[in-house]
């Protein structure tokens, strides 16, 4: 008998025998009690996408591995043989895979975010729950897929016989931001996409551009400098400069300028979203 | 004196609808703003125009100023035809969406039942989908597993626990689906029509359960159904609304009278007067139908009206284009559901009825009528079965009305009696020793 992991879960009923108003524009302090109350259905909901993605799949999980491990053979072949841009003294695999890990998080987590109302939208308009869950689960679900890629970043360090330098502790700051930067966008795209079916298509074009634009086949150092505050409006060049200094060394000097630039933009589309998010969560059921 | 549970004042809920859409029926970004510039060039072009371009919206009052009260304890039926607003009405107080004025005061926990089934996912197990429903209806994960075992010999799925629920038969589905809510334990439990799926076992179980959670459990029951029978077993009290507004409380019995009332496209027919049938809706080939009907118990005292235990005497006319002998003639009495309660055909007298070409008055008795006191509808029949001909067949030509004249009784009158009476005698035996 297949042992069925179930995450651990807490009681989700308090007594909650305190009068409950529902009143027009009302939702606001209760929202966040209720985020609280109903903290499982995060897991829950993320287990469930998860499981549904590997069931009737021959490798199952494997999947997360072979597709980044895949691009980083092509942008490693594009733009390191062919191309031949510089790699700034390490193996260029590992210059391209620890781009590759942030961009594939926030690649994802941008898809599966706009998109996860509108998948949804069966539980939205016969169930409560504050709406924030979804789109936050499908972000927490390309998260788990990051953390299985980084094995891949694992193995190649150890391949290479690269031992990262103290500054990885710092890793944990850029994935926040990245995290950030994914849900900011994230919600914003989703909440527009409840009520105008176009900006579903604007995602794969944001994602396949992104790809070229942000410094994920090569080094943003190959940039010009005039040119490197201006870049740095695409929120991920911080994202991924940080991780590159992190994992790789000094040598990837963050350009500081570009970087908090890069995260007050990162900060603002994520406060921003959640405003807009809850602007419009009360017409989602009406609407969907 | 049990306190009150759920408290509405003054609700009311607006949608826009707005007949702006584009083909495929969903708002895009292009339409809006192909709206605003339109809206802009319009006030360039012709200043000053009011243009009614903001008239293609129209407000649609699903709820208008709707108040209750209800107690802790209690089962309350929800009556109303489509689009009363009685799902609204659900989904504002499931939080799904939210009032447009007034307020809603809820104590305790709300377990809303819109369908059954939310959030199954057909790639799952149903054990899987058991945890996965549970929770998004509430449930925290002790809860689940607390009653798992419950859960699956409710549904009787036991075998097929394993297996991904798409492969489930619908019925099987559905019995799991209502498993996993039938077991949520709110202090407010709401259903909306959700027993209209699954079969006739299916239906008894779940009905069964929702009594049990009812009756014993004490909790506040909500029930919105079309089943007029459920309504009436579940919930003594109901609330009718119609068209967005609250037009009713009371008693489920009388709301459901009144309702009937509302909805049926008869009318009702008084006895001793010719009734004109020549339109009413029928099939047959018509050579001989019937053009009216005259129906009365013949006794003063109730005014001719029908009584159960008494007469009843129907005088029909009919018009055929030719002589003809007819086998089945017959006077046919309906209850509101539509089943067929009497069945008075000549066919079985084995009597032939001879119609001359024209008018024809043909005297049929019933006696005694077996029927208790209600409405009930008539229908009449004209046919040869023998050569397969039906030359007149009326469903419902309209209602009558069987009062209770009261003299064949003694006591007085249970509730919830059924349509049929007979006769009955009771005594009680002696006990010599023990009993078989």
């Amino acid at each position: 008998m297949r042992k069925v992991v179930i995450p651990e879960v807490k009681d989700m009923r308090t007594a909650d025998q305190a009068n409950l108003i529902i009143e027009a524009g009302r939702a606001e302090k209760q929202y966040w009690k209720d985020l609280w109350l109903y903290r499982e259905l995060f897991y829950f909901l993320a287990w469930r996408d998860i499981l549904v993605r590997y069931k009737q799949t021959a490798i199952g999980l494997a999947w997360a591995l072979i597709r980044p491990f895949l691009t980083m053979i092509v942008f490693t072949v594009v733009f390191g043989a062919i191309a031949n841009l510089p790699s700034g003294g390490v193996p260029y695999p590992l210059l391209v895979f620890s781009a590759m890990l942030p961009w594939q998080f926030f690649a994802n987590a941008l898809s599966e975010c706009s998109n996860s109302l509108i998948s949804n939208s069966n539980l939205i308009s016969k169930v409560y729950f504050p709406r924030l869950i979804v789109p936050a689960s499908a972000v927490i679900v390309s998260f788990v897929d990051f953390l299985i890629s980084g094995m891949i970043l694992l193995g190649l360090m150890a391949w290479y016989n690269f031992v990262p330098s103290w500054r990885i502790v710092t890793l944990p700051i850029f994935i926040l931001v990245a995290f950030a930067a994914a849900m900011g966008v994230g919600l914003w795209l989703a909440a527009l996409n409840v009520e105008y079916r176009d900006f579903r298509y604007i995602v794969p074009f944001i994602v396949q551009f992104g790809l070229y634009i942000s410094p994920v086949g090569f080094s943003s150092s190959v940039v010009p400098q005039q040119w490197r505050l201006l870049y740095s409006l695409n929120p991920m060049v911080g994202v991924i400069d940080g991780f590159r200094w992190a994992i790789l060394g000094d040598e990837f000097a963050i350009y500081l300028p570009g970087f908090f630039l890069s995260v007050g933009l990162v900060f603002l589309v994520f406060i921003t979203g959640i405003w807009y998010f809850r602007k419009v969560e009360r017409r989602f059921a009406d609407v969907i | 004196m049990p306190d009150t549970i759920i408290q509405i004042d003054n609700l009311s809920k607006k949608y826009v609808i707005n007949h702006q859409y584009s083909e495929s029926g969903y708002r895009t970004f292009r339409d809006f703003i192909g709206e605003g510039v339109k809206g802009l060039s319009q006030q360039l072009l012709k200043p000053g125009q009011r243009k009614s371009f903001r008239s293609e919206r129209e407000d649609f009052w699903a709820l208008k100023d709707v108040s209750l009260e209800i107690k802790q304890g209690e089962r309350i039926g929800i009556i109303g035809r489509n689009g009363a607003g009685k799902s609204t009405l659900l989904k504002l107080l499931s939080r799904i969406t939210e009032p447009t004025t007034g307020r809603i005061s809820i104590k305790g926990r709300v377990s809303c039942l819109l369908e059954v089934g939310t959030g199954f996912h057909p790639e799952l197990t149903g054990r899987e989908n058991i945890y996965l429903n549970g929770a998004i209806l509430g449930m925290s994960r002790a809860e689940i597993k607390r009653k798992f075992d419950e859960i699956v010999a409710f549904a009787e799925v036991e075998r097929f626990l394993d297996t991904p629920v798409k492969h489930y038969s619908s019925g099987m589905y559905v019995r799991l689906a209502f498993a996993v809510a039938a077991h949520l334990e709110p202090e407010v439990l709401i259903v909306d029509e959700v027993l209209a799926v699954g079969d006739v076992e299916f239906q008894r179980k779940c009905f069964g359960k929702m009594q049990d959670i009812a009756d014993n459990q004490g909790r506040t029951v909500l029930f919105v159904s079309h089943n007029m029978d459920a309504l009436q077993r579940l919930c003594p009290q109901s609330f009718m609304f119609e068209r967005g507004r609250l037009i009713d409380s009371g008693s489920t019995t009388r709301l459901i009278a009144q309702y009937r009332c509302m909805t049926s496209n008869n009318q009702q027919a008084l006895p001793l007067k010719w009734i004109d049938i020549s339109g009413v809706n029928r099939s047959g080939t018509r050579e001989a139908h019937f053009t009216a009907v005259k129906y009365g118990s013949l006794n003063q005292t109730v005014e001719s009206l029908p009584y159960s235990g008494g007469e009843l005497h129907f005088l029909l006319e009919i018009n055929s284009d030719a002589a003809r002998s007819v086998q089945s003639l017959a006077v046919v009495l309906f209850d509101q559901n539509g089943t067929k309660l009497i069945n008075a055909d000549t066919l079985s007298l084995g009597q032939v009825t001879v119609l001359q070409q024209g008018c024809n008055l043909v005297e049929l008795k019933i006696e005694p009528l077996y029927l208790n006191p209600g409405i009930y509808v008539l229908g009449l029949w004209l046919a040869n079965p023998q050569v397969d001909v039906v030359f007149d067949h009326i469903e419902s030509a309209f209602e009558i009305e069987v009062i209770d004249n009261g003299t064949e009784r003694l006591g007085a009158k249970p509730d919830f009696d059924g349509l049929v009476m007979c006769p009955f005698k009771v005594k009680t035996q002696e006990r010599v020793g023990k009993l078989l």
